[in-house]
């Protein structure tokens, strides 16, 4: 039961990877929309990061002094002049660490 | 020219420094699922099947919750619409290969595999095996992403819950965008994602994931039109 469900879910998750590259020829796209394409990783991206930050476990809010709004600013100064993936992410994750585990221990 | 080798093994490269933060999502990932009192053969299935991070704790969480089947499965493809995005982008690259391997390349797209197989197409468009950079990266998160998930279904969660690892998935994807920060425009692009996907993360199914874009790309439409 579990396992259909989980097969559905995998064909249906495959045909949203496959149907813009395989069935969607590039002319068919005009000028325009791909202008706007360009800003697909800006439009996207920010759907995953602000829920991750500003939205706790149980679904609700967090507190304006919550550890990973410090975190998440110190990753995009870190990451902004380092030009580092591993900068970023440990430096987020550090400064994190350091207010749960130093500051409001 | 660069070679397919060379070409795939830089994806390879591009894509690793992002495996700090899969690997111990992967490792909570199966864990939960375990936790959640699937077996660990199903748990594991997702990953081969669906490979798609957070749709699948969604799925199981969902089910686990009473959910009816059909509620998880549209759960899952709503989550994942992010993807026809990403295929629309790429695209343009992979318009040459044969339709057989656009359909094999099209299971390895994920998110941080487009974000850097994306820059990279953007660098080099005259490179004849373009496409083996997102294989690279493809491949990579899958091996990964299968060992991580299957870790953490065996192991179950040795990742210390109190070290919120699941917080460096943000920093992972802010790690991809902060260079984009430059630009007045994307900024602006990316506060309404942002904030859309507060106000609406509340919505059934999950659905902010795929409607803050909407809203963001409905601006940049606006954006490049007042450019003009």
């Amino acid at each position: 039961m579990t396992l259909t469900s989980i097969i559905f879910a995998g064909i249906l998750t495959y045909f949203t990877r496959m149907t813009m590259i395989a069935l969607i020829s590039r002319d068919m796209l005009g000028d325009k929309i791909k202008a706007v394409l360009e800003y697909v990783p800006s439009a996207v991206f920010p759907a995953i990061i602000f829920p991750g930050i500003f939205i706790n476990d149980f679904g609700t809010f967090i507190e304006i002094n919550d550890p990973k709004i410090f975190g998440a600013l110190v990753a995009v100064i870190v990451g902004y002049f380092s030009k580092n993936i591993i900068a970023t992410i440990l430096a987020g994750l550090v400064s994190y660490w350091f207010l749960i585990f130093v500051v409001f221990n | 020219m660069l070679s397919k080798k060379q070409l795939f093994t830089r994806g390879m490269l591009d894509i690793s420094p992002h495996m700090l933060s899969v690997i111990p999502f992967g490792i909570i990932c199966g864990a939960i699922g375990v936790e959640l009192g699937f077996h660990p053969y199903l748990v594991y299935t997702m990953s081969f099947i669906i490979f798609g991070g957070a749709s699948q704790i969604v799925f199981l969480q969902l089910l686990s919750g009473g959910a009816s089947s059909l509620v998880a499965v549209a759960s899952v493809g709503i989550i994942n619409s992010r993807h026809l995005l990403y295929g629309a982008v790429l695209s343009e690259y992979l318009e040459k290969l044969s339709f057989i391997k656009k359909l094999l390349i099209s299971y390895i797209v994920v998110d941080q595999g487009f974000a850097e197989s994306n820059k990279f197409f953007k660098k080099n468009r005259g490179e004849e095996f373009l496409h083996y950079h997102l294989i690279g990266t493809g491949c990579t998160m899958w091996v990964c992403w299968q060992i991580a998930t299957l870790s953490g279904i065996v192991l179950g969660s040795f990742v210390p819950e109190e070290l919120g690892l699941k917080f460096a998935i943000p920093l992972t994807f802010i790690a991809i965008v902060v260079q984009d920060l430059k630009k007045l425009d994307h900024v602006i692009v990316m506060i309404t994602c942002g904030l859309s996907s507060l106000l609406f993360f509340d919505a059934p199914f999950k659905s902010y994931i795929i409607i803050s874009p909407l809203i963001a790309l409905f601006v940049a439409a606006l954006l490049l039109r007042l450019k003009k």
